[in-house]
């Protein structure tokens, strides 16, 4: 008897050891390497001759690296703003009770489930000058139309911006309308016999309402920033001559083509500090929120499982 | 039994054609050929190095005859073939460029199996014809003069794929041209200051920002077949591209000399700039491994595989003494330069470790793109290669 008991207690360790374990090697362990790598003066193989801080000086001696950081910065905060508020306008647009709701759904999910390698071709054709959209604009009778943003120095990185806002609204508009279902209805009744404009509503009461989904969405879309790679690749290969470029994709460059791994580490940890800067606050946050939600029995994180559920099986 | 698992990068179809043509004689020399085929150069090398660190070693594996298989090397992760290399007498066959890549403190340790030459200047004699050209441009003003005369009948003078290791090409031809083979190997290959800063330098990278000016406003983004196709169409007069265009005008049964010309250089004393694959072989004793390498190594330059591969491949052979009379028109120019050693050089990855070379490839891709002046690049060349 007392031994099954001393079991029962054990089989829950035993069955989150190896997750454990992954968690810690693969990652905590991957990243510790990483770190050891950067400090090393390693090329194409790893070594172990330390040289200090040496290869972040030289990152930060780097053109094409300071370059990557601002075209990262000005990425993020249009691609986070733009794919937030074009996915919550779509979101509360679907949920007016449209017609052939899960045919709208489904096209605007769409592009997210298409692979960007491919789908960063045709955008590259339909953006480039002479063939795409400027060339059409122009056959419709405007013969002095110019759209040649992706030739631009200053302006090709909005065109990334463009186009992968286009990818991603879908989601976020999967998720804000999850959001969305999980208000209570008798809400909008209230709010329907106070006379109160539906914007208002919105903004002064629902968004507020929804800040776990926006949380969560603004979580998402920050790490897909920052991880922006292949949309790069398949779009502008990070041309007009480095006027597109990435820290990710300057550091899959070093790593490989360059074989310089030391640099390519460097770059991949000074990558991590504002994952981790944003990620931190975020986690003490949601801990605090759950030990809250605990104390309350009801939660707000539960509610919002529900209908996220209903709204991806309704989409595939 | 000689069991050989081979790891390279040839997919495209002329590629794994000419590929083909070792496989089969390798196995006619008795041994068994598996073919490890990873697309993407970068790809293949990541794959072969990740798996020579881990320990499961392909029998041989493909890289460049540049630095990239330096820190194997370095590191005494690779087999050398110096009995081969004594017994074929590669030091009489080989041009010196690739000797001195392959050889390493003595010892050999890769295969070269091709030349390309990369800053071919090939033009199309329909734009020429639109243009008014009446001759082929023999000097580098009758080069911009015929441009000119492209650009004036509504034609596109240069086309370039606007990619960065495409700029890399056409600076290259310049340095090579305009600046001849002083300068480029004080440049590239000793990395010298005062060299970067002259004047003679100064008029290489003007003439390189000069060719800027004749590309067409689709060019940044285009990949390098792209632009042959307006070679083939006639739409535009020049490409500057290694011999691996060939293919393209092949595909589109043009023939060298009818449809399309080649101009190695502009000047007689011009330096031809090539570049090639090798095989490395991974270090092991075990007694049938390192028998299949050599008899891999052995394959790999018989004069027959060297020709046969080399004309699907659009590339010339490594040995200076086998018969080139079946190949085209500009393989046989090429070999024929290939005879006056002195104007036998590497392309800048021969010289440059990869990370020097990208930094180079960085700067000139911003330069060809912006209105960065001169004076600056110059001073960011020197920076970039002071290591």
């Amino acid at each position: 008897m007392r031994l099954k008991t001393i079991a029962r207690k054990l089989i829950p360790y035993g069955a989150i050891t190896p997750l454990a374990l992954i968690v810690l090697v693969a990652y905590v362990g991957t990243v510790l390497w990483s770190i050891k790598i950067s400090l090393t003066s390693s090329r194409s193989l790893p070594t172990d001759t330390f040289v200090g801080m040496t290869q972040y000086a030289k990152l930060f001696e780097n053109e094409r690296w300071l370059l990557s950081i601002e075209n990262l910065a000005i990425y993020s905060v249009l691609f986070i703003v733009a794919s937030m508020v074009i996915g919550f306008l779509l979101a509360a647009f679907i949920d007016q009770k449209v017609k052939a709701e899960g045919v709208l759904r489904t096209v605007f999910l769409y592009p997210y489930a298409m692979s960007f390698v491919a789908t960063g071709l045709v955008w590259q054709w339909m953006l480039t000058p002479g063939i795409g959209i400027e060339n059409a604009v122009r056959q419709w009778g405007f013969p002095n139309f110019e759209f040649d943003w992706i030739i631009d120095q200053d302006k090709v990185i909005y065109t990334i911006v463009i186009a992968t806002v286009w990818q991603t609204s879908g989601l976020v508009m999967a998720m804000m309308l999850a959001g969305l279902r999980g208000i209570d209805q008798e809400i909008w009744k209230a709010t329907r016999l106070d006379g109160i404009p539906a914007w208002r509503v919105y903004l002064s009461i629902i968004l507020p309402m929804m800040a776990p989904t926006l949380a969560t969405v603004f979580l998402l879309l920050s790490t897909a920033a920052i991880k922006l790679f292949d949309s790069v690749v398949a779009m502008t290969q990070g041309g007009p001559g480095t006027a597109s470029e990435v820290p990710a994709k300057f550091i899959m460059d070093h790593l490989f083509g360059r074989a310089n791994i030391a640099l390519a580490s460097a770059g991949a940890v000074m990558l991590l500090v504002p994952v981790v800067a944003l990620l931190a606050p975020y986690m003490y946050a949601r801990m605090h929120a759950r030990s809250n939600a605990r104390s309350h029995a009801t939660s707000a994180v539960n509610k919002k499982e529900v209908p996220l559920n209903k709204v991806s099986r309704g989409a595939t | 039994m000689a069991k050989a698992e081979v790891l390279h990068w040839w997919t495209s179809s002329s590629e794994s054609a000419a590929v083909k043509t070792i496989a089969d004689a390798y196995r006619k020399a008795g041994g068994v050929w598996v073919d490890t085929a990873i697309a993407g150069a970068d790809q293949a090398r990541a794959v072969a190095i990740n798996r020579i660190v881990g320990g499961n070693a392909p029998v041989a594996a493909q890289f460049n005859t540049t630095k990239q298989f330096q820190d194997l090397v370095e590191q005494n992760m690779l087999n050398n073939m110096d009995d081969v290399a004594a017994a074929e007498g590669w030091d009489k066959l080989l041009p010196d460029t690739v000797l001195n890549v392959i050889r390493i403190k003595g010892h050999y340790y890769a295969v070269p199996v091709n030349l390309h030459m990369q800053t071919w200047f090939w033009y199309s004699k329909a734009a020429f014809k639109k243009a008014g050209i009446a001759k082929e441009p023999a000097t580098i003003d009758e080069l911009f003069a015929a441009l000119d005369k492209l650009k004036a009948a509504g034609l596109v003078g240069l086309a370039h794929g606007g990619q960065a290791w495409q700029e890399t090409i056409v600076f290259q031809a310049m340095l090579a041209n305009v600046g001849g083979k002083d300068l480029y190997l004080k440049v590239i290959r000793d990395r010298d200051a005062k060299a970067i800063n002259s004047d003679a330098f100064k008029n290489v990278l003007l003439a390189f920002k000069r060719m800027q000016s004749y590309i067409d406003a689709g060019s940044p983004g285009r990949n390098w077949n792209d632009a042959t196709a307006m070679l083939i169409s006639g739409k535009a007069g020049f490409q500057i591209m290694g011999d691996w265009v060939k293919g393209e005008f092949a595909a589109a049964k043009q023939t060298a000399g009818k449809d399309f010309g080649c101009i190695a250089g502009f000047n007689p004393t011009a330096p031809y700039l090539i570049q090639g694959d090798a095989f490395v072989f991974p270090k092991t004793t075990v007694e049938p491994v390192v028998r299949a390498q050599k008899l891999l190594a052995k394959t790999l330059m018989t004069p027959s595989v060297q020709i046969e591969f080399n004309k699907l491949k659009g590339s010339i052979p490594i040995r200076s003494d086998v018969d080139t009379s079946s190949m085209d028109l500009c393989a046989q120019t090429g070999m024929a330069i290939m005879k006056d050693k002195s104007r036998v050089l590497g392309i800048s990855e021969v010289y440059l470790t990869p990370d020097q070379n990208g930094a180079l490839q960085d700067i000139l891709t911003a330069f060809w793109n912006t209105k960065m002046p001169v004076e600056k690049v110059q001073k960011s060349i020197v920076n970039a290669l002071k290591e």
